[in-house]
């Protein structure tokens, strides 16, 4: 105990004299939550709009109004014809054009019945998905005003409509920082408690400081464990950082209990940190546990479920989420933060991460030779 | 018994599809309390020698023990008792000078004050730094910094892996009267150097190349054992002397010596007025010849070829 104290000690004086791996531990959170749930927004504003009014009537003026006022969507361009409404789509001034035919209204009044053209740039497909979306919305609703204003109200009522209204739970104004927040905080924990862990051991390897510690009497399991417990510690020191500058700047404050959070993320952190131990014995050089890391960071991350849904995934890549640990932590914290899940709800993901623990630090300590 | 001894000790390591043989039979014993040095190029092997007997690195073949433990069997016995200063600067940088040899006594279960009296000559003069980083240190500061860690936890045996490589002629110097002061204090000291003028301050040596052992006995002992006449010459142009010299049919070995060229001659009758006849020959002018003692570096030729 007394020699796990001392090299406890060392670590942390080493750690706090690197002001630069400090600082960042410090700066990460706080400029990661800032920018990240601004800059990453599911919500697609400012679609850039052409229009191809052949019929320059009240409806299709009308039509056009609902569009701009809608906020979704900017007229950028007025064209004559469809034609150079797509020039400017090549050009990437427009994203959706929408073309209103020549007799729009008389159709509309004598028929019943009329057809708008929607194109839209497809090179993104999620904008143009989203863009058709909104204007199916907005034509839809300017149909409503359109019955409304001429059924007389008497009449209202014997037409059978199915209306339908929706509510988002947990997240009733489908706010999406309150559906990042949570995944960058996750996001935080693993780079602490992966990367630096593992750049840490790996660095007593290059400067030859283990070639040291390897002649004396130490244990390896006294080695190992003054190299995980202060990078735990600071795991929880950076999610907690995190938690109070989502409280302040986006008012995001867990719905689930704050021990099932901290619990969960003891022992994901002991699983990371098992997996940067892997990586440290692999590697010889920072430089390459620093590659090594970030090739695990970036498909942890793109196939965690941050950005998009990993319920959207193709099969294979599903499956592949089901070993990512980072995926669990990004689902826990949201089940704790917006749902406000209890520890019994989450029994699943408890004994997914406490499997990832045992095997990632067994290999770990398996593979870990004294002898070098 | 010995402090250390090894036996019939192979070492190779693959190197693509064949293997580089680093340790090739190597066999010697050191005694108690003796200054033992391992004197050799780079690449003779030393290192892995002293990887070997540290328990760091595990022989193909052979048995090697350090105060009766076996390497193999007994590394843990062996880690607390013996003291082990690698050949490259390996203590935490970032830490300073005293803290680190505080981390080095406490992970041997001591204290620095239980054992200053064994560094205190070294530490004294690292003490005016004691609270600079380890990573700020001069070269010769650092050394005796690794030293002080090496020997803080009172090593009955230490392990000094080529310790004045990169260290000034000064602090070399003070460096070797430390290691004597050690010894007198009881402690086996096996230190490696790729120098040979070091190798004369030590009490035994073993002259090492490409892994194998090409002698061991006492400087003195192998600079007698020099059984021709070797003689030092000079001229005003010293390469063309010493093509010429290669050249002369007489000539064993020559070799650029500093100012001179050390030179051995097949047939030891060969006498001085001889040799001045051939070199004035070849148009040298102002040519000194005189014959000389030969020092440890002249074996070590000499055996090499």
């Amino acid at each position: 105990m007394r020699t796990l104290k001392f090299l406890l000690r060392k670590e942390f004086l080493q750690i706090f004299r690197n002001k630069l791996i400090l600082r960042m531990i410090f700066a990460l959170p706080v400029i990661q939550l800032i920018l990240l749930p601004y800059a990453a927004t599911y919500e697609m504003k400012n679609i850039t709009l052409s229009v191809v009014d052949h019929d320059h009537s009240e409806y299709s003026r009308k039509l056009i109004n609902k569009f701009t006022s809608s906020g979704y969507f900017i007229l950028t361009d007025y064209s004559a014809t469809y034609n150079q409404a797509l020039d400017q789509v090549e050009n990437d001034k427009a994203d959706l054009i929408v073309e209103i035919p020549k007799g729009f209204e008389p159709d509309l009044s004598r028929q019943n019945e009329t057809i708008i053209f929607l194109a839209a740039n497809a090179i993104s497909g999620q904008t143009a998905g989203l863009a058709v979306a909104y204007a199916n919305t907005i034509i839809k609703d300017f149909n409503n005003d359109v019955r409304t204003e001429w059924i007389p109200q008497s009449q209202l009522n014997t037409i059978p409509v199915i209306e339908i209204t929706n509510s988002n739970w947990f997240n009733p104004l489908m706010n999406y920082k309150d559906f990042i927040v949570p995944g960058v905080l996750a996001l935080l924990v693993t780079l602490v408690g992966f990367i630096l862990s593992s750049l840490n051991i790996v660095k007593e390897k290059e400067i030859g400081t283990i070639e040291q510690i390897n002649v004396s009497p130490i244990k390896k399991y006294q080695f190992i464990l003054s190299k995980l417990i202060p990078f735990w510690i600071l795991g929880l020191v950076v999610m907690t950082i995190g938690f109070v500058i989502s409280f302040i700047v986006y008012g995001i404050y867990p719905e689930g209990s704050f021990w099932v959070i901290y619990l969960f993320a003891g022992i994901y952190l002991i699983a990371l940190l098992g997996f940067g131990l892997l990586t440290s014995i692999y590697a010889d050089t920072q430089q390459q546990a620093m590659f090594i890391a970030y090739f695990f960071m970036l498909v942890f991350i793109l196939l965690g479920g941050l950005f998009s849904p990993t319920e959207n995934m193709p099969d294979w890549a599903r499956y592949l989420t089901y070993i990512n640990p980072v995926s669990y932590l990004i689902e826990v914290m949201r089940m704790l933060v917006l749902k406000g899940s209890s520890f019994w709800d989450l029994r699943f993901h408890f004994l997914v991460i406490i499997g990832f623990t045992i095997v990632f630090n067994g290999l770990a300590i398996f593979n870990y030779k004294k002898t070098v | 018994m010995k402090a250390v001894e090894l036996e019939n000790i192979f070492k190779s390591y693959p190197i693509k599809k064949t293997s580089v043989q680093v340790v090739d039979d190597v066999s010697f014993s050191v005694d108690d309390g003796e200054l033992f040095g391992l004197i050799g190029p780079d690449g003779a092997g030393k290192t892995s020698i002293f990887r070997i007997l540290t328990t760091l690195l595990l022989a193909d073949k052979g048995n090697a023990k350090v105060l009766g433990y076996d390497v193999v069997k007994d590394w843990k016995s062996i880690r607390n008792i013996i003291g082990y200063m690698p050949g490259r600067f390996s203590l935490y940088q970032d830490l300073t000078v005293e803290e680190n040899l505080e981390f080095f006594a406490t992970i041997f279960n001591t204290t620095i004050r239980e054992n200053y009296k064994l560094v205190e000559d070294i530490y004294k003069q690292l003490e005016p730094f004691k609270t600079r980083r380890a990573g700020k240190l001069s070269g010769g500061m650092k050394q005796k910094l690794a030293l002080s860690c090496a020997l803080i936890h009172k090593p009955k045996v230490l392990f000094l892996d080529e310790p004045t490589t990169g260290v000034d002629p000064v602090s070399r110097k003070e460096f070797w009267e430390m290691l004597k002061r050690l010894k007198s204090q009881g402690i086996t000291i096996l230190v490696s150097t790729p120098y040979m003028d070091e190798a004369k301050l030590c009490d035994r040596i073993a002259l090492i190349q490409n892994g194998k052992i090409l002698k061991i006995d006492t400087p003195q002992n192998i600079m007698d054992s020099f059984d021709k006449n070797l003689f030092a010459v000079r001229s005003e142009n010293m390469f063309k002397l010493l093509n010429d010299l290669r050249t002369f049919n007489n000539t064993e070995s020559c070799f650029a010596f500093g100012e001179f060229h050390h030179l051995t001659l097949k047939d030891n009758d060969i006498n001085i007025s001889d040799l001045e006849k051939y070199i004035a020959q070849s148009g040298h002018l102002n040519a000194t010849i005189k014959i000389i003692k030969p020092e440890i570096e002249d074996c070590f030729m000499q055996l090499m070829k």
